[in-house]
């Protein structure tokens, strides 16, 4: 059965009304307190051990978002700031409606459900980039200030990479959080489910995927346990970010197998290679290309779910 | 007669096999209040939200204005205005802005909008507080504005959901009063309600739902015939001999009882009180007071129901 006129009808009108509101909620003022704190924090804490090692490294710039202790911007965005900020934005996006009577008024207006979810949407990752923009601009500005370091083209584009990675991993938070937010019609119960979640894969998917790798594997083939830990650990989107951004932002490093073993405090040795020698950009990319193709995959499904689901579900409360 | 606005036929909904409307026909004509009466769960609301396209329809189909709500749902939604049960607004926009985001979604231009906006706000006389937020709002100001939207969006058809439930007796009078005026500008209206003493009186036509099945339909004298056997009631009081017998042989009239030697009530299936006063005089009597008490929703309703459930204990 063909439906007519365009599924989109009214999209732009719903994304336009949902950034009014985010931008005039009181969420907005706590994101303007985080970005500012978290870039104060990043720089300030990432200067000192940067301008020890000034002489000697080609990629000063990128050690600004890898270098500072205890934590550094991307773990910072990873574990923290983007799951929390994407899921204040999105637990009651669908839910809300519902419990203020509003969805059946609106869907009694000439359009379909499609524009409403993706106006949400739409404007959730608008808002989203806008908060990362802005950090990422902070950092990078203040970081320019405190180095007196201008950064070559290519740091630059691999500083882009990391806030364009930024909002696709947003975009998968929002997207779950949307989904919780149609699923469950109690906003509450969405915003506990979708902690929960981040909780999980933050914090006790690294701890246990280990243990559980390694009740597969034999324990004498030390390089396959590695390999199952790994194919474990990736199944939490915080994993498969921190490998993209550690790659991009760090040119000396040639594989993901050497990131995890440097974690580990091995050095591999490739046969041909220069150790420490950087690679280019492309090659880089080409390394994480499978995870980058992993996150934006899984954000397409959680919204496909989402979209589904809000398709065949009951207007009336 | 132009076609009928809306046409349900064999209207079905199961939800996991169970029929919550079951296959229920009826028909809206242009202009008129047609009433969808009956008790929470009844399926009217699922009945509503199917004929506008917003709840798939499992069995039997639906027009509104000639259009499929399946096939052609933007059609209908274009030209129908609905203000559901406990219609709800976003709070933190004002009155005005929250008619301005429908308007857009309708996809009405800037200077029509602030246009139909402003008179639509007029009308319903909610001017005074356009620019307020709508959580500061009454219950029936919120109906209110809902009603204005419908206005607004210049709709062939409106209905309305529970509109007077939970209004204080003072506001349903009034959102009573915009309804027909509704009316008077040309709009078809579908009604539902749990209160029929309420709406008894707005309602051209009405049904009578009852899980899932439509039991009674047509106007309210109609259903006091079909049920009541007439249902209107007349009161007489008057001094005079052989009244009795008089007022029981005025045609129309079933039945007399004497509640009093000076007061007499009779069952009747139209109203009689002409022919009962010319029979009291005509007697040599003296007429005192004479009332009519119309059929009431609330006795028919009640008298089916008993009715069927007599039978049903017969049957058991």
């Amino acid at each position: 059965m063909r439906r007519e006129g365009s599924a989109l009808h009214g999209f732009g009108v719903v994304a336009l009304k949902e950034i009014a509101d985010h931008f005039s909620s009181i969420l907005i003022v706590v994101l303007v307190v985080l970005v500012t704190a978290s870039a104060i924090v990043v720089v300030s804490l990432g200067i000192g051990p940067i301008k020890e090692s000034t002489a000697e490294d080609p990629f000063l710039f990128l050690r600004l978002f890898t270098r500072s202790t205890p934590l550094s911007l991307p773990e910072l965005l990873s574990s923290l700031l983007v799951p929390l900020i994407a899921i204040g934005l999105g637990f009651d996006a669908v839910n809300g409606e519902h419990n203020r009577r509003t969805l059946s008024r609106i869907l009694s207006q000439p359009i379909y459900r499609d524009a409403l979810l993706f106006g949400k949407f739409a404007a959730g990752l608008f808002t989203l980039s806008v908060t990362f923009i802005a950090l990422w601009l902070l950092v990078t500005g203040l970081g320019l200030v405190g180095l007196g370091v201008p950064p070559d083209a290519e740091e630059m584009a691999r500083a882009l990479i990391l806030l364009l990675i930024t909002i696709i991993y947003g975009a998968f938070w929002f997207a779950l959080a949307l989904l919780f937010s149609i699923v469950f019609r109690s906003a509450a119960t969405a915003a506990v489910m979708s902690l929960g979640v981040w909780l999980f894969v933050t914090f006790l998917w690294p701890m246990f995927s280990p243990a559980l790798a390694s009740a597969l594997t034999n324990a004498t083939d030390l390089v396959g346990a590695l390999d199952t830990q790994q194919a474990f650990a990736r199944m939490s989107p915080v994993v498969l970010y921190n490998e993209i951004v550690s790659i991009v932002l760090d040119p000396s490093i040639r594989s993901t197998q050497q990131s995890m073993f440097a974690r580990l405090g091995l050095m591999v040795l490739e046969r041909g290679a220069v150790p420490g020698a950087p690679i280019p950009l492309l090659q880089s990319i080409l390394i994480v290309w499978p995870q980058i193709v992993a996150l934006v995959a899984s954000s397409i499904v959680l919204f496909v779910i989402g979209y589904i689901v809000f398709q065949r579900q009951e207007v009336r409360a | 007669m132009s076609a009928p606005v809306i046409e349900a036929q064999n209207l079905t909904k199961r939800y996991n096999g169970a029929a919550v409307v079951n296959g229920i026909s009826f028909a809206v004509e242009a202009g008129e209040i047609f009433g969808v009466l009956g008790p929470n769960g009844a399926g009217k609301t699922t009945t509503i939200l199917m004929l506008l396209g917003l709840s798939e329809i499992s069995d039997g189909q639906a027009r509104v204005l000639g259009y499929d709500p399946e096939r052609e749902p933007l059609a209908v939604k274009r030209r129908v205005g609905y203000l559901p049960d406990q219609v709800g607004f976003y709070d933190n926009l004002t009155a005005a802005n929250n008619l301005r985001y429908t308007a857009r979604l309708i996809g009405l231009e800037r200077d029509e909008r602030e246009r139909k906006i402003a008179a639509a706000l007029a009308n319903i006389g909610l001017t005074d507080v356009a620019d307020q937020r709508v959580g500061t709002f009454s219950r029936g100001m919120r109906q209110r504005l809902g009603l204005a939207e419908i206005l607004m969006k210049d709709a062939e058809i409106a209905i309305l959901d529970e509109p007077t439930s939970g209004l204080d007796p003072q506001v349903t009078i009034e959102l009573l009063d915009i309804i027909r005026n509704l009316k008077h500008r040309g709009v078809s209206v579908l009604l539902s309600s749990h209160l029929l003493e309420r709406v008894q009186s707005v309602c051209d036509r009405v049904a009578l739902f009852n899980e899932g099945n439509i039991v009674l339909m047509g106007t309210v004298p109609e259903l006091g015939r079909q049920v009541l056997g007439g249902g209107f009631r007349v009161d007489v009081e008057a001094l005079g001999q052989g009244l009795a017998e008089r007022l029981a042989a005025v045609p129309g009239v079933q039945k007399v009882e004497t509640l009093a030697p000076d007061r007499f009530r009779l069952l009747s299936e139209r109203d009689v009180r002409p022919e009962a006063a010319a029979a009291v005089v005509g007697a040599g009597g003296r007429l005192l007071r004479l009332s009519i008490e119309e059929p009431s929703l609330e006795a028919i309703y009640t008298h089916y129901f008993q009715r069927t459930r007599k039978g049903e204990r017969h049957a058991a």
